[in-house]
């Protein structure tokens, strides 16, 4: 007979005020293996474990169960309690007793019962505790970073500095991301690429860093330590090596699209790097609009290019490479504005989006950092400036706020003003936001030193009148109607995850929110982990944040990922599934079902009688299992048991509770 | 026009959400709906602050304005509401409790020829059969 230990803990009022503690002590005293059991305001303190420790010894207990909160909050915890006292870390079990009693009871007899059920549950199972044993694994001491923006290059910078080599995946033809496309910074305004062209250089220069462009994750597999990606080397028809990134071609190249970076209000070519200071600055040729490839004519930037690098022949290249982590910092698209014809955006030239407005004002933007209007190219003299569309709006839009737009907002108000003598802003806004250091004082800027109007209003129609627009609102504060004649309206356009962040996801095995940004492992305490061990989050693929708070997390992914790389093993998870030869058919059904891809076939040699015979069994890579235990429902003769988690434990617990 | 506990616990308010099915809470202000509507120019309380009114319990204000009256249930409003609300539900709902109050229902359902009463909207039948019928 075991001697099993129970400790039921109060959580503070968080169990103790629905859950009868005495009376769940004393049903667990009369439960079959107990030989003890006690309570304590909170079990996780050092007092609390301390009680336990000394309860092993004292009582010579060999297993024990803690009613508290989820195992996700403190098995680990208390594992090392148990071990910390000398027995194997899974010898403890958890009885749930907050998130699948208190928390979600009112009536304090309903949930007492319950609680005693839970824990009945409990110490059946601990009773078949067996111990395990975690494995060491070799780590893989080289990072994978996907996506190329601020986030992916401060992730890589700091990785790189922490001396691991990193693989900075970019599937444009340059790194830089968003925030090459953005003019100034609030709430400094220092210029966008001043402070990150140099961070792109140091991060091309890097000798630790290796930057792979134009390229895309085809396939991950693997774990933690250990992943092997396949990255698509998109065929860009400019072999860099040869490549002296004279620019002769993009001169000559007679195929014109508009420019993806110039949010279409410049052209680029057909062969083409996205901006000017683009890292590695050497073009791409883009099949889809080159004239050779659409039309077989032309091969202009084949003989100009002075150094031979031009070959049509290039094909997309797969190259898998061992990481023992992944950062994955993808970055957004803008929201859609098809849902909004009331703002009349593509049926006016003046009416523009805000990452528009930053190319405008930009000095190496398509009219040389001038604001003119698309219509005409005058210098505007009223603006409105329309916040949160898409935002906030959960009939047509994205429910949640965008974030930055508030004070992208008021930056383009204040540059407005500097930039064209006469100009004034009008800021249509549903609330303003300024959480963030200095940036309310910005925004009071805004108003009050450049005078710009803001109306508590969000426009409910744009039309044209003559070569002007018209604007009609409301101020809701004064509750005044607002009929402005303007020049130019500019839309704070939503922030969209990337329309392909719930694939990639699927490769990492990580998952989306329902607006398809990827999940943190928990909103306060591991804001850059992922529920997938080894994979970290950097930048608004995570959800919509500024430039600091992107900064911020990336070199946060990078700590963790180093502490990760610097280990020379890790511990593998025991709790794995293990097949009983003796009753495994071969049938394979196991191996059907495993999303992990943990389970092959294998041929071994039995003797039967006087003969050896070969029979097909399942074996499991415990490396790649990750205990889901979905093959053990699989298997008929139930040959496959998960460790930690057997058919007899299970089938225990359910007696516990009904029987 | 003075917001008070009683006002903001009152009742009424509960009685115009549950009629319009409506949650005057989830409205944010933000005015989509006054700059758009064709009629805003003959009202006393706008679009947006009859769901401000209604939000502080001013219920017996809004029961005294001209805009009840002067909506024309267009439903351009609702049509662009961020928030999802439907306006005209709640001034429609407005009007019932007077009406209510008032008693007497002037036209049967019954009444109503099967054509009318699969393709007309819900809205106006219900009108109807409050307001204008004889
Ligand atoms: S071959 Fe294609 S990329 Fe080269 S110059 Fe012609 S159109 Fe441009
Ligand atoms: S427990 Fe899950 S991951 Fe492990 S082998 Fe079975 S199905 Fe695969
Ligand atoms: S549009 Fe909707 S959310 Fe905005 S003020 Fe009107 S009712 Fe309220
Ligand atoms: S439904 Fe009423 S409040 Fe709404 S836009 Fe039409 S007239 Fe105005």
């Amino acid at each position: 007979m075991k001697r099993i230990g129970v400790f039921i803990c109060w959580c503070g009022s968080n169990i103790a005020a629905t859950v009868d503690i005495d009376k769940t002590v004393a049903a667990a005293r009369t439960m079959p293996g107990v030989v003890h059991a006690d309570h304590n305001k909170y079990t996780c303190s050092e007092m609390g474990q301390d009680m336990i420790k000394d309860a092993i010894k004292e009582h010579k207990l060999d297993r024990v169960v803690i009613g508290s909160c989820s195992p996700r909050m403190h098995e680990n915890t208390f594992r090392k309690t148990v071990e910390a006292a000398g027995l194997n870390p899974f010898y403890m079990e958890i009885a749930n007793i907050r998130e699948q009693c208190s928390w979600v009871h009112k009536d304090k007899e309903t949930s007492t019962d319950k609680a005693i059920s839970l824990v009945r549950t409990a110490v059946a199972k601990a009773a078949r505790n067996e111990a395990l044993h975690a494995d060491e694994m070799p780590v893989e001491k080289r990072a994978l970073v996907i996506g190329g923006g601020i986030a992916g290059i401060q992730a890589a910078l700091d990785i790189a500095e922490s001396g691991f080599e990193v693989d900075l995946v970019e599937r444009e033809p340059s790194i830089g991301g968003r925030m090459a496309q953005l003019d100034k910074t609030f709430p400094t305004l220092d210029c966008s690429a001043c402070i990150l062209t140099p961070k792109m250089v140091d991060a091309a220069q890097h000798e630790k860093i290796n930057l792979i462009t134009y390229s895309e994750v085809d396939k991950v597999e693997g774990f933690v330590g250990n992943f092997d990606v396949t990255i698509r080397n998109k065929a860009r028809s400019v072999d860099m090596n040869k490549c002296t990134g004279c620019g002769d071609c993009m001169a000559k190249c007679p195929a014109k699209v508009e420019s993806e970076f110039e949010e279409g209000l410049a052209q680029r070519r057909a062969i083409y790097t996205p901006f000017a200071q683009a890292v590695p600055n050497k073009p791409a040729l883009d099949r889809a609009n080159c004239r050779w490839f659409t039309s077989g004519k032309c091969k202009v930037c084949q003989k100009i290019c002075p150094a031979d690098a031009i070959d049509y022949d290039q094909e997309d290249q797969l190259v898998t490479n061992k990481y023992g982590a992944i950062v994955v910092s993808t970055g957004f698209d803008t929201h859609s504005l098809d849902n909004y014809g009331e703002y009349a955006y593509g049926k006016h030239p003046d009416v523009i989006t805000s990452l528009e407005m930053e190319r405008l004002f930009n000095a190496s933007g398509p009219t040389g950092g001038k604001i003119l209007r698309p219509s005409n190219g005058e210098p505007p003299k009223n603006v409105a400036f329309i916040q949160c569309v898409g935002s906030r709006d959960r009939e047509k839009g994205n429910p949640y706020c965008a974030k930055v737009c508030c004070m992208y907002t008021a930056k383009h108000a204040i540059l407005l003003s500097e930039k064209v003598p006469g100009a004034k802003a009008h800021v249509f806004y549903i609330d303003v936001r300024t959480p963030g250091k200095d940036y309310e004082e910005f925004y009071n800027r805004a108003y009050e030193e450049y005078g710009t109007s803001y109306i508590k209003g969000n426009v409910s129609k744009v039309f044209p009148d003559g070569d002007k627009l018209i604007v009609r609102s409301v101020d809701a504060l004064s509750g005044a109607l607002v009929e402005l004649v303007v020049d130019m309206v500019v839309l704070a356009t939503s922030v969209d995850a990337r329309s392909d962040a719930k694939e990639l996801g699927q490769k990492l095995s990580i998952t989306t929110n329902a607006h398809n940004f990827f999940n943190e492992a928990h909103p306060k305490l591991r804001p850059v982990d992922t529920q997938t061990a080894g994979v970290f989050l950097a930048g608004m693929c995570q959800g919509p944040k500024d430039i600091p708070e992107t900064v911020a997390q990336a070199s946060a992914a990078a700590v963790k990922v180093a502490s990760l790389l610097n280990k020379d093993n890790l511990m593998s998870n025991p709790t794995v599934a293990e097949v009983n030869l003796k009753y495994c058919n071969g049938d394979m059904s196991c191996m059907a079902v495993c999303p992990y891809g943990a389970i092959s076939e294998k041929v071994i040699e039995e003797r039967r009688g006087r003969e050896t015979v070969k029979r097909k069994i399942a074996e499991v890579n415990t490396a790649l299992c990750q205990g889901c235990g979905a093959c053990t429902v699989a298997c008929r003769p139930g040959a496959i048991n998960l460790k930690g988690f057997t058919n007899e434990q299970i089938l225990a617990e359910v007696d516990a509770i009904c029987l | 026009m003075k917001v008070t506990t009683d006002k903001l616990n009152s009742n009424l308010v509960k009685d115009v959400e549950e009629i319009s099915g409506q949650k005057v809470s989830a409205c944010f202000q933000c005015g989509k709906c006054t700059g758009g509507c064709p009629v805003v120019w003959a009202m006393d309380v706008f679009p947006h602050q009859v769901l401000r009114y209604a939000q502080m319990g001013l219920v017996d204000e809004l029961l005294h304005s001209k805009t009840l009256w002067i909506c024309a249930s267009c439903q351009t409003c609702d049509s662009r509401c961020p928030r999802g609300v439907d306006i005209p539900k709640v001034i429609e709902a407005l009007r019932l409790t007077i009406i209510r109050e008032k008693g007497g229902n002037y036209l049967h359902p019954k009444d109503l020829p099967a054509r009318v009463r699969e393709n007309a909207p819900q809205q106006g039948l219900v009108s109807a059969f409050r307001k204008y019928a004889k």
